[in-house]
């Protein structure tokens, strides 16, 4: 019951996000078409706006906006006039997914296992190097670890291509860049959770009851400690499945991290809105489903 | 032992009249007796100091006295472009012919400051924000955190950049009005639209892990116990749940002061953050991979300030961990029963 509110609450909850950034890109001093090729006579950029309709007030067009999207029409782009946002969307956007998603099961699939195991390891050797080994992760981001990968792997090495995108091949380097940096602070977090959850008391009543201590760490105390892990990793996928402008500028990668940024210096009002949204609604799915996970993990969370 | 639960163990050890020290006191000696959390302190320290005074190298007084090689002055243009490390230049050169140590401390300096004074603006609204929601609960938690969904769920590059692109507008239009502003004070006005737009919109995941942890608290026995006694909202909020949320700020911390310091420098490549001549590390770096080439490696350009970068964050890291370390509740109660 309460889930199915907020779905329902997403949906004024997006409409004001659209308008939002609807209001927001045109606070902007500057408009779509002042880097069009100089010079553009008066009339002929009265009649371009007049043909996007930008010569309206401000509620006549997003009221037209809205329209647009009602039939899945995300307008058409500013900048790219012959494409339309959708278009570049869904050029963008599988890309994007792909390399995300692979970041992402990095991330996961090498911090959680590293955050549990330094934290059962607490004190000793292990926990020192698995630490510090996180924590170098996090201090090296990509915008040095990728052109250092690219140098020793692709140029020296000539292992992996330089840039450019289309077989497995391509993806790991920008992957490793891309997920190192998450895998680092999941591992953080979890190994802080582990370490809180294992003080608490229902660890010492699961020890007395003369548990195993791998049953101990698996059964009690990892689904509270992953907690943290889990509200992070809602917003990290959509960040990383919307695309990294670093990685796919690194790369010359054509995903939508590239469009985000140069959209919103474009002022391709369009543009920013349909990216704007489409982020939204990502990562608002995915919260829901993160606060749906936190009920069912953690017992003494209540959601009335 | 779940230390929010006023217990034997940790009563006697807070009231015995031979312990004297407060709290904070004892958290201080804790963190002074944590070797590894000294050592990055001083670290911290020292590349603070170094970076602070490097400018000073290069002029009279002590220029003499120094090695040629630190005395580069950060923005002279030479003919040595591209150098590799060595005698006079032990970091190398850049493209113009610029020595990268002096511009490799410059850079510190500019990053450090900007990741130092955006963290205080997140963390001041982002605590606030957050404990406020999680204690209130109900209405106020729902209002407030919706606000900060609407604010989370839109990409924060472009709210960054619609600010800054603003401010910096702004800025050029009272600069042809009838009164010019000093550089001074243009760049005032640069570092502060930095500022602003970094601690604007890094405040929002504080704000939802402190109210989480917030609501997670505020039923808890010890929480009844004090509002049974009579403790205020106040009282409770900062005496009681507070403490125990500290550790998760400190940690929070340590890993926005370095977000901060890579979204600055991910601006700066955009040309929206620190402007040439002047120059952070994220630049630095960024103007490194330029000049990535398949038939020259030019890593020198890459490496130190990365790695310069890279020891910063680290020594910020240890000193973090070490102060959750010190201010978590539980090591009272550790304390007392190692005695």
């Amino acid at each position: 019951m309460y889930f199915l509110k907020r779905t329902l609450f997403l949906i004024p909850l997006l409409l004001v996000i659209s308008f939002l950034a609807f209001a927001l890109v045109r606070a902007v001093p500057g408009g779509p078409f002042d880097r069009e090729r100089k010079p553009a006579s008066p009339e002929i950029e009265r009649n371009l706006r007049a043909q996007y309709h930008l010569d309206e007030p401000l509620w006549q067009q997003y009221l037209r906006y809205l329209g647009g999207l009602l039939h899945g029409d995300f307008g058409p782009s500013l900048k790219y006039r012959n494409h339309s946002v959708s278009d570049i969307i869904g050029q963008g956007l599988p890309v994007s997914l792909t390399l995300g998603t692979a970041a992402f099961c990095l991330a996961l699939g090498a911090g959680i296992p590293l955050g549990f195991f330094t934290a059962a390891r607490r004190g000793r050797w292990p926990d020192y190097a698995g630490s510090l080994a996180a924590l170098l992760v996090i201090c090296v981001p990509g915008l040095v670890i990728g052109p250092l990968l690219i140098m020793f792997f692709a140029i020296k090495l000539r292992w992996f291509p330089v840039a450019l995108w289309g077989t497995p091949w391509h993806a790991i380097l920008p992957t490793l860049t891309l997920g190192l940096y998450f895998s680092g602070r999941i591992a953080r977090l979890m190994r802080e959770g582990m370490l809180a959850a294992l003080q608490a008391e229902f660890i010492t009543t699961a020890r007395a009851k003369g548990l195993g201590e791998i049953a101990v760490l698996l059964k009690h105390a990892f689904p509270i400690a992953v907690l943290p892990v889990l509200s992070y990793s809602g917003p990290m996928l959509a960040d990383l499945l919307t695309g990294s402008f670093i990685v796919e500028n690194l790369f010359q990668i054509p995903g939508l991290g590239v469009f985000m940024v140069n959209s919103s210096l474009d002022r391709d009002y369009t543009m920013v809105v349909g990216l704007v949204l489409l982020y939204a609604v990502l990562l608002l799915a995915l919260n829901l489903a993160v606060d749906f996970a936190y009920s069912a993990l953690d017992p003494r969370v209540k959601y009335e | 032992m779940n230390s929010n639960t006023p217990s034997a163990a940790v009563r006697p050890a807070a009231m015995n009249p031979a312990n004297p020290f407060s709290p904070n006191q004892r958290a201080w000696r804790r963190f002074r007796r944590n070797r590894v959390a000294m050592a990055s302190a001083s670290l911290l320290a020292f590349l603070v100091a170094a970076i602070l005074i490097w400018p000073l190298f290069s002029r009279p007084p002590l220029a003499p006295l120094l090695p040629p090689a630190m005395t580069h002055p950060p923005n002279a243009i030479s003919d040595a472009q591209f150098q590799p490390p060595g005698g006079t230049h032990w970091f190398g050169t850049d493209v113009h012919g610029r020595d990268l140590l002096s511009r490799v401390c410059g850079g510190a300096r500019l990053s450090l400051l900007v990741g130092l004074v955006g963290t205080a603006v997140s963390l001041v609204i982002g605590v606030l924000w957050g404990a406020i929601a999680g204690y209130r609960g109900g209405r106020w938690d729902a209002v407030m955190m919706r606000c900060v969904d609407v604010l989370y769920s839109m990409p924060s590059i472009i709210f960054v950049i619609v600010l800054i692109t603003t401010l910096n507008a702004l800025q050029g239009k009272w600069q042809s009005g009838p009164e010019r502003l000093s550089d001074g004070a243009v760049q005032w006005l640069q570092f502060t639209a930095l500022f602003g737009g970094l601690g604007a919109v890094s405040w929002l995941p504080m704000a939802r892990i402190v109210r989480g942890q917030v609501l997670s608290l505020r039923h808890r026995a010890f929480v009844e116990a004090s509002r049974a006694l009579g403790a205020g909202h106040g009282r409770i909020l900062l005496r009681h749940i507070l403490p125990n949320v500290y550790g998760v700020i400190i940690v929070y911390l340590t890993m926005t002061v370095p977000s901060i310091i890579l979204y600055e420098s991910f601006l700066s490549w955009l040309g929206l953050g620190i402007q040439p001549p002047r120059a952070s590390l994220g630049s630095l770096i960024a103007s490194g991979s330029e000049q990535i080439n398949s038939i020259r490696v030019y890593w020198w350009l890459i490496v130190f300030p990365g790695a310069m970068l890279a020891l910063t964050l680290l020594a910020l890291n240890f000193v973090g961990d070490a102060l959750r370390d010190a201010w978590d509740p539980r090591a009272e109660g550790r304390e007392a029963a190692e005695k």
